[in-house]
């Protein structure tokens, strides 16, 4: 088994994976009927993503799609500690989701020449999905930013908890640098100055103030991560636990 | 000092299912304005591979006949068959007639 390979699937698997069931919490609870919809359709293209990672990283290991999803314990997730953090307010949700989609647009339109085709493949399909899902997250932003106090007030509260989970999105190890060489994984240092000034485009217009160089938190790519993601896993994981290999 | 409104107003959207049809009225929408309303009938509307155009309208702005004046307006075509071209034979193979 590809050991590097296998990793790096897992990495960006289950950044899709815990983000798609965070969003998917908003099912039924959506501000309003358009919003429910838009941030589920989120979800659902996020999740898809997901599957076929999870399935990816499956085959590396004779493993079915839904135990890698399921029947893992929270220190084998190498998600980013972003995108496990809750829901919060709307407006916490929008700007996980900015600087998520921030990333990942970039990333996945470099994905697209990976010598993987597997990951080559995902990326094409991805990097449409992902374009609308930054333009409908970065168009939020700039609504909640420059919209009324309150929804200013509560989009600064959102970038307090959360700006420091922001610089993990840009880890790299001896995996990375591995695949890196061998054409296949994205080298994020590309990514970082892009992030930059998708997110300095977008606060500028939100009026709202890139903050301070401070603590930056990380540990996810470790498998250590926030207190927050064994309690998704445990509803997540439901069902696999109790009625293993349950299909439908 | 005006009220604040607290309703985003209501649009109309017409989608396009194909290339050489018409738009077509699918439903309504609250949207606080015309790139909200088009993002969110792309995800109200074309979840399911509907439309490759869509269309809004601000309800506002669509005026419409009176229903209570159906007879006056509609009832005199009734009876001016000759004004249908059901006498032509339609080639085969010529499709949305």
């Amino acid at each position: 088994m590809n050991k590097e390979l296998y990793e790096y699937v897992l990495r960006m698997g289950d950044d899709s994976l815990i983000l798609g069931q965070r969003l998917g919490e908003w099912c039924g609870h959506g501000p309003i009927l358009e919003e429910d919809i838009a941030l589920t359709n989120v979800a659902l293209d996020i999740l898809g993503q997901a599957r076929i990672l999870m399935d990816y990283a499956g085959k590396l290991t004779n493993k079915k799609e839904d135990e890698v999803a399921f029947l893992r314990e929270e220190w084998d997730y190498k998600n980013v500690l972003l995108v496990e953090q809750p829901n919060g307010d709307f407006a916490q949700t929008i700007l996980r989701q900015f600087f998520f989609d921030a990333f990942r647009l970039p990333f996945f339109k470099e994905l697209q020449n990976s010598k993987d085709e597997t990951l080559s493949g995902l990326a094409l399909k991805a990097v449409k999905e992902t374009t609308y899902h930054l333009q409908h997250s970065s168009n939020w932003v700039i609504r909640l930013g420059d919209g009324t106090d309150e929804s200013h007030q509560r989009l600064e509260t959102a970038l307090e908890d959360l700006w420091m989970f922001t610089s993990e999105l840009f880890y790299a190890d001896e995996v990375d640098t591995k695949l890196v060489n061998e054409g296949i994984a994205v080298d994020v240092n590309k990514i970082k100055p892009i992030w930059d000034a998708k997110v300095s485009e977008v606060f500028a217009q939100a009026k709202l103030q890139i903050p301070e160089e401070g603590w930056m938190q990380k540990g996810g790519r470790e498998g250590k991560h926030t207190e927050h993601l064994g309690f998704l896993l445990s509803e997540m994981q439901y069902m696999q636990r109790a009625y293993p290999g349950c299909e439908w | 000092m005006s009220e604040i409104k607290k309703e985003w107003p209501l649009w109309e959207v017409f989608i396009r299912s194909k290339q050489g049809l018409s738009h077509k009225h699918v439903g309504s929408l609250r949207a606080a304005d015309a790139k909200m309303a088009i993002e969110n009938a792309r995800d109200v509307y074309t979840r399911r591979s509907e439309g490759i155009s869509i269309w809004v309208v601000e309800s506002v702005n669509v005026h419409a006949s009176n229903p209570t004046e159906q007879g006056p307006m509609f009832e005199p075509s009734d009876d001016k068959v000759y004004r249908h071209p059901t006498f032509y034979e339609v080639p085969e193979g010529v499709g949305h007639m």
